[in-house]
């Protein structure tokens, strides 16, 4: 992975950008000797690894501006971090960057019922924001797995989405508001407690820009009053597209549960070693189907998920019967990815979105590409929308291991394209994905959007080398490539 | 509209066409099938782009809620496919016949291109929303795509965000693919008489706080419930704060019964059942009940819902409603205001007043959504922004369309 070359001028102003920063923010929340740096050159991409120029731990909106304008000033680049916990490389420093980490802006600022909506920081973690208001019967709606440590600052940039997104969206469908500060410092506000943009849709553009367009300093989300019931069904099937069969039936039944997991064997076996779910061993496939509303709404659905299921053939079907068991049959698939860390040195956790009908023909070609590798792969699935979380087991010390995996990893998500699918449902492009971004998108695709980019960070300070595969310089993005042409289509009548 | 009219038949089509109009800086005014024509500033353009030919579904998966069509693909079309297979575009897209007059409800690339949802909004979301992908032309003469035909996707910049929206500004969408959803069994809605503004407010934030999937809330002035189509109502003279609730057969009924504990001793309570419901909110979607007289301008504006009952009690004691009337809908999150046409002193249409108002019941974004074209010249049909946001929002524009040739000042002020 290639990261843009270090500019020797900004490693150079170093001594000025510390200097700076401490006139901007008390000197212990800048972070500038090589030891400590070391805690922040990586995020969850751990394959990455490099140092930052700095680290700065502003807590006010006010230092943020300061901070982003002695770094345009300076030359200097910006990598915004929230926790730190990106899949995909988000967060990844930059070595002639500063990493401007958000962690002190941990307050919830106002919990307000009446609009149903809530005004965080940014470092406030996702479960966090649940936190503050279950005692009063809401919560936050998205959840991705590592909802304990991430932070709903980074959850607006990677526009993170969780097990429940079927039913209850992605961030983007949860938040109102952002306040948002510019690499030129000027603080702009997106949104507010209403609905919808009275002009264009700039927060919608935000919610998942990575962290390249600005530094989110603080969100508003909404937040639902808590479902009466949840149950759970665990579905065992013989055949992973006889599972895949279920899922479309049960959409096609009319029923939107609020979560709709599936595993494959190892998965299954990897995690029932690890938390004793009681998952059945000796299923191809386990679906996970969560139902939540009015208690007579739940039960009903519930009927009529376990009659679709006998009907694709499930060797076994569970209904959770009390909370304790539901929390039971989500513990294995919740604790899918340490468990297959438990078996492997190493894993690879992949991210793309399939047409949920090509789902055995993907996994069969997978299987075909892990012999091929010669690296096993465990799948976890949010069977209702589609995102496939292939992982691949390797140990990074094994010489050309990682590379292997990359590869493996790289032809899964170029299958996922193929099959009419994305490269990343939920985890961003970061690092990770940049370089395949034209299996996706050509050169016209890429263009539009980097002029988004040019319309908020024209000089490419904020989070280079993310996202986008080549850094095109502004000017020449905005260069037109028309001839002077002829009137269009002249052999039809236009008048 | 003077000057040529441009009715590409396919991609390359609307490409060529966008291509010579920057070649010759010609500007566009870009359309669908004009049922929304009305909409927003009126456009100085030296050429029609008329995507109406770009027509007909392209794709639909039921079972992976996802379908596809060409953006000039009728509205009424899509739907129809939708129901034969008991499916629905969950934000109740805004249908401009009642207030417009139009001749049918449009385009899909339409309904996505000025994303007006319906009551359904705070629980299911706008047309952006429900946005996955799409194809279309910019400003530059030049073909692009962004998302995808899957439900879950963070590829990239979300430009389907922007597209909705942008009332044609940006770029000229040839095809778009939109997330669909099961449509509900069942639909009832539970009626309270004859409360005040701020009665009703409570009500709705109540039910809407609750547990309940309540899938839209609403309160109309005996005036505009009078003209709301359903006898049950309007035949009863009076106020009527109305819930909506959806789902299976079963459920809906306990839903119901819930409901009325929960709001027990807030007056006369009443049910519409199915039909009579489903007709309710069609009107309601469409601001049916403000539709008469014609020359009335109308307003949308989206507000906090607690500030929603306030604005409107304070646009009514103000005069603000004098020769006019209004009503709440998302649970108060949602103000339509009919104002009286050509008042002396009142040539804006009441759009300093009401954007003052707006300010003091929690901010958000007051829109002149139907006013005649002089009108719309004069007064910022969308919401001024602040300076800063301002210039930013028109260097996104000028990425998209540098010289300014799709829809040019559509969305712009004065």
């Amino acid at each position: 992975m290639q990261m843009p070359e270090p500019d020797q001028a900004a490693i150079a102003a170093r001594p000025r950008l510390l200097a700076g920063l401490r006139a901007i923010v008390p000197a212990d929340s800048v972070i500038s000797d090589t030891a400590s740096l070391g805690a922040f050159e990586s995020d969850g991409l751990t394959a990455y690894r490099q140092r930052p120029l700095a680290t700065v731990l502003p807590e006010t909106t006010d230092q943020v501006a300061a901070i982003l304008r002695l770094c345009q000033e300076l030359g200097v680049k910006v990598v915004p971090r929230g926790a730190g916990t990106s899949l995909s490389g988000g967060a990844l420093p930059l070595a002639d960057g500063l990493l401007l980490g958000m962690a002190k802006f941990n307050r919830v600022l106002d919990i307000d019922l009446e609009n149903r909506c809530a005004v965080v920081q940014p470092g406030v973690t996702n479960l966090g924001v649940t936190q503050a208001v279950q005692h009063l019967g809401f919560y936050y709606a998205p959840d991705p797995s590592s909802q304990i440590a991430c932070t709903i600052g980074g959850n607006v940039a990677e526009n993170s989405g969780g097990v429940h997104c079927l039913k209850y969206g992605l961030t983007t469908n949860n938040i109102l508001g952002v306040e948002l500060v510019l690499m030129t410092g000027e603080v702009v506000r997106l949104g507010g407690r209403h609905l919808d943009a009275g002009a264009l849709d700039l927060l919608g553009l935000v919610c998942g820009s990575e962290g390249l367009l600005g530094v989110i300093t603080e969100v508003t989300v909404r937040i639902l009053p808590r479902p009466q019931s949840q149950a759970a069904l665990l579905l065992a099937f013989d055949t992973v597209e006889a599972a895949g069969d279920c899922v479309a039936r049960v959409i096609g039944a009319g029923i939107i549960p609020a979560g709709m997991e599936m595993m494959d064997r190892p998965a299954i076996h990897a995690a029932e070693d690890f938390v004793h779910a009681g998952y059945p061993r000796d299923a191809e496939a386990l679906l996970i189907v969560e139902v939540d509303g009015p208690a007579g709404e739940v039960a009903e659905s519930i009927a009529a998920v376990e009659a679709i299921a006998a009907a694709c053939g499930a060797t076994s079907a569970r209904v959770s019967g009390s909370e304790e068991e539901r929390l039971a049959f989500w513990a294995g698939r919740k604790a899918a990815f340490p468990a297959v860390g438990r078996i492997s040195p190493d894993y690879y956790c992949m991210d793309g979105t399939i047409p949920r009908a090509r789902l055995g023909e993907v996994l069969t070609r997978m299987a075909e590409m892990s012999r091929r590798f010669d690296l096993r792969v465990a799948n976890v699935f949010h069977a209702g929308d589609g995102n496939l979380h292939p992982l691949i087991l390797y140990d990074a010390n094994a010489p050309g291991e990682l590379e292997r995996a990359e590869d493996f990893g790289s032809e899964i998500l170029r299958l996922c394209v193929e099959v009419g699918g994305v490269l990343t449902g939920e985890h961003g492009v970061g690092v990770e994905k940049r370089d395949l971004m034209g299996t996706m998108f050509n050169a016209a695709d890429l263009a539009h959007q980097e002029r988004m980019k040019c319309a908020f960070d024209p000089d490419h300070r904020l989070n280079p080398g993310k996202m986008f595969p080549e850094l095109h310089r502004c000017a020449e993005l905005g260069r037109m490539h028309i001839h002077r042409g002829q009137m269009p289509f002249p052999d039809i009548p236009r008048f | 509209m003077p000057g040529p009219h441009l009715a590409p038949r396919n991609e390359d089509e609307v490409r060529d066409a966008v291509a010579w109009a920057v070649s010759e800086r010609v500007p566009l005014e870009v359309r669908g099938r004009g049922s929304k024509a009305g909409i927003g500033r009126p456009v100085q353009a030296g050429a029609t782009l008329d995507l109406s030919g770009l027509s007909g579904i392209l794709l639909y998966e039921p079972e992976e809620l996802v379908l596809s069509a060409a953006a000039g693909t009728p509205l009424a079309e899509v739907q129809a496919a939708l129901d034969a297979q008991a499916q629905q575009l969950a934000f109740e897209p805004f249908q401009p016949q009642a207030l417009f007059g139009a001749a049918d409800s449009g385009s899909l690339g339409g309904c996505l291109a000025v994303n007006l949802a319906g009551p359904r909004r705070p629980q299911a979301g706008a047309a952006r929303d429900h946005f996955l992908g799409a194809r279309a032309v910019s400003g530059r003469g030049e073909i692009f795509k962004t998302g995808g035909r899957v439900v879950k996707n963070v590829t990239g910049y979300d430009l389907c965000k922007l597209l909705a929206g942008s009332h044609g500004t940006l770029a000229a969408m040839t095809s778009v693919t939109v997330k669909v959803l099961p449509r509900p069994k069942k639909i009832r809605s539970l009626v309270l008489f004859g409360q005040e503004p701020a009665a009703a407010g409570g009500a709705m934030r109540r039910a809407m706080a609750a547990p309940l999937d309540v899938s839209a809330a609403a309160w109309l002035p005996a005036g505009p419930a009078g003209r709301c189509g359903t006898d049950r109502i309007a035949g009863r003279g009076r106020a009527a704060t109305v819930l909506r609730l959806e789902g299976s057969a079963v459920s809906v009924a306990e839903r119901c019964d819930a409901l009325r504990r929960l709001l027990d001793g807030a007056g006369e309570m009443e049910e519409l059942h199915s039909h009579n419901s489903a007709a309710f909110w069609a009107g309601l979607r469409d601001a049916a009940p403000l539709a008469e007289p014609a020359a009335r301008p109308v307003w949308r504006i989206s507000l906090p819902p607690s500030g929603g009952p306030g604005f409107l009690q304070a646009a009514i004691d103000g005069g603000l409603l004098q020769g006019g009337e209004g009503f709440l809908d998302w649970g108060g999150g949602l103000v339509w205001l009919a104002v009286a046409a050509g008042d002396a002193g009142r040539e804006d249409a009441g759009a300093a007043v009401l954007r003052q108002l707006l300010e003091r019941h929690g901010g958000g974004h007051a829109m002149l959504l139907r006013g005649s074209e002089a009108l719309r010249r004069a007064v910022p049909v969308f919401q001024p922004q602040a300076a800063g946001l301002a210039a930013l929002t028109e260097r996104v524009r000028a990425g998209m369309d540098p010289h300014g040739l799709l829809n040019p000042g559509r969305m712009a002020h004065g």
